[in-house]
């Protein structure tokens, strides 16, 4: 295998709280090859927007990272702003979850998408607006000319996330992180978006990282899948692997929490009983056992470490993993 | 666009017309009768209803009103009995004092402000930012005769870099004119720039939280560039909303200052009309102050939509 062209090493995110320190992200690690897709999932709070962040290098000031986070070659963690800046947007871009905040509501789409494209490449305004209104037709942008004077209020929220889309894709990066990107849209306009970003992740050959809580928005586009819970990763395997057999009972329950058009009407959701725990107080056991419907007593003594299946690729950390004979069918 | 500056100047009409009949009741309800006041304690009561009747004062309260804001409308705001001198007269020759006074203080406050609450914002909670924050309180407690006998004694008396009070019309020596209002036009910027500074520091704190600012840097944007585009634009509504207030506030003249500094301004024509009783003038300088005030305001009202397209196409 070639070297990969995202690794990271050992993240590990700490905020300051007025109740103690809380641990976003406890001891990562992750790697993505160059042209494939990662989705990392979760429900809320369980740190993989505070992840991508740290990826980013866009965690708030105030917030404590320690570990490596390798970039084709480079660790970003340690890299001089100056020269972090000019590999944003060229080589990594990203898409927020909520498209109604992550447009300047004061600057037009023009100016939002063309002081992107001038800051990195060098072309002149002409050519900058004539490689705006590419983007805009390229991300389905109706009238893309007229869009460019427009601003972020005059457009809809599929748009707005189409055009953030746009100016993500703008220097055409070799790593689009996007986080939770349809979360914050109708659903009729969710898989149209997953269905670009797709579509030009294969076009471009970039390399992307999903951020979703729904393990079904994963399930046909991600080449691999991290599960995350409580600020570690706790189940990570090839996706079809994953879905044909898991072994982390919490992977298992947020698959069981996405509603599905053949149950009956009125059946309750089985969701996910009790809640995270607290990310300041952490757990000496395995996180997830107080929820776990597995666990037994040595799940309250110690914390599993993620350790590999039988399938190559496939790691879990759990120290009573499920044992299926049948697989869910994906 | 031009609907929204037509909405907006049908607004003030009201205004305007509370405030005309705010300021004559003012005038026509302080105590003590107006033929009194001019004929002085000796007149006989015939004397005094003579004029009274001369002067419209018999006339019930309401048609007073209307026949006063009638010579308003056709721009007769009066005539001072004391020196003859008609409103506008008195009005024009103090105006461009003050008005100079207000541009020079707005101008050197924001000038100090704005600087100082975008360094503040974008290291918030820095040593810079804390020493700014104290320093803007304690110049917020401070009263400006204060300031201006401070700033006096050391570039006039100490210094003799700049005069002390006195004033030459700017069309006759320009240099001299602009010496005469560094030491009060900076008295009140001493004043305004806590203010300013607090409030921008503030808006921009909350401005560079969003999300457009994230993702702002996350398209590798120059640091400058973030501050002063993305971030700056957005923050200053109510940096606009408190320079108006200041601006319509000033226009009216500052008392303390004009008097300190020997300023001839529409604060002092005011307090003189108090003091003789003038009633004429003090109506009608109350007036278009408050009609200034209310036309900065139109102003800041239409800066905001320069600033905030939401509020121009009508969304927010």
């Amino acid at each position: 295998m070639s070297t990969p062209l995202l690794t990271i090493e050992d993240i590990a995110v700490e905020l300051p709280t007025p109740r103690g320190n809380l641990r976003a992200v406890d001891h990562v690690d992750l790697s993505l090859q160059a042209g494939r897709t990662l989705g990392i999932v979760g429900e809320s709070g369980c740190g993989k927007t505070m992840l991508s962040r740290a990826i980013l290098q866009l965690l708030p000031k105030k917030a404590k990272l320690s570990g490596r986070v390798m970039f084709d070659g480079e660790d970003l963690v340690r890299l001089a702003p100056e020269r972090l800046r000019r590999l944003r947007a060229r080589e990594l871009a990203v898409v927020f979850q909520d498209p109604m905040t992550s447009l300047n509501p004061v600057l037009t789409i023009g100016t939002q998408l063309m002081e992107t494209i001038q800051e990195h490449l060098e072309l002149d305004a002409s050519a900058a607006r004539k490689r705006s209104i590419d983007l805009l037709a390229a991300v389905g942008i109706p009238a893309p000319e007229q869009r460019l004077g427009q601003y972020p209020h005059q457009c809809s929220g599929g748009m707005r996330q189409r055009i953030a889309i746009a100016i993500a894709l703008s220097c055409e990066p070799r790593l689009l992180i996007a986080d939770e990107p349809t979360t914050a849209l109708d659903v009729t306009i969710q898989a149209q978006i997953l269905d670009l970003l797709a579509r030009e992740q294969r076009r471009r050959h970039m390399a992307m990282i999903i951020i979703t809580h729904d393990l079904g928005v994963v399930a046909g586009r991600a080449d691999e899948v991290a599960v995350m819970y409580a600020g570690r990763v706790v189940e990570r395997a090839p996706t079809q692997a994953l879905f044909k057999r898991m072994h982390m009972p919490y992977t298992e329950a947020l698959l069981a929490a996405i509603p599905k058009l053949d149950t009956a009407p009125h059946t309750p959701l089985p969701a996910i009983s009790g809640r995270p725990p607290d990310p300041t107080r952490p757990l000496k056991g395995c996180s997830f056992a107080p929820r776990c419907r597995y666990a037994a007593g040595r799940c309250h003594e110690a914390k599993p470490e993620l350790k590999s299946a039988e399938i190559s690729g496939h790691l879990y950390a759990c120290l009573h993993p499920i044992r299926m004979t049948e697989g869910i069918g994906a | 666009m031009l609907n929204f500056i037509v909405r907006r100047l049908l607004a003030i009409l009201p205004v305007l017309l509370a405030v005309s009949l705010l300021t004559f009741l003012i005038a026509s309800l302080l105590p003590g009768d107006l033929a009194m006041v001019i004929l002085g304690d000796q007149a006989t009561p015939e004397n005094v209803a003579a004029l009274r009747h001369d002067m419209g004062l018999d006339q019930p309260l309401w048609w007073r009103y209307l026949s006063w804001l009638g010579h308003v409308l056709q721009g007769d705001l009066g005539r001072s009995f004391r020196t003859g001198q008609t409103v506008l007269q008195a009005v024009s020759e103090r105006i461009p004092v003050s008005l100079e006074l207000m541009l020079m203080a707005e101008f050197v406050g924001l000038l100090i402000g704005v600087p100082i609450a975008i360094a503040c914002a974008a290291r918030a909670g820095g040593a810079f930012d804390r020493f700014m924050t104290g320093s803007a309180f304690a110049m917020l407690s401070m009263p400006s005769f204060l300031v201006a006998i401070l700033l006096i004694y050391l570039f006039a008396v100490e210094l003799h870099w700049l005069p002390a009070t006195g004033y030459v019309p700017f069309t006759e020596e320009p240099l001299a004119n602009l010496r005469f209002f560094v030491l009060p036009a900076l008295t009140l910027a001493l004043a305004e720039w806590p203010g300013i500074m607090r409030v921008l520091r503030s808006d921009m704190i909350a401005t560079l939280q969003e999300d457009y600012i994230a993702l702002a840097k996350a398209k590798g944007l120059k640091p400058s560039r973030i501050l002063f585009v993305h971030a700056l634009k957005p923050s200053s509504l109510t940096l606009v909303t408190v320079t108006g207030i200041n601006i319509g506030r000033l226009l009216g003249g500052t008392l303390i200052v004009e008097s300190i500094f020997a300023l001839p301004g529409i604060g002092r024509l005011l307090v003189g009309a108090i003091y003789t009783r003038d009633l004429v003038i003090l109506q009608g300088v109350v007036l278009l102050v408050a009609c200034g005030f209310v036309i900065v305001n139109f102003i800041v009202d239409m800066l905001y939509a320069v600033l905030d397209p939401r509020i121009r196409h009508g969304h927010a």
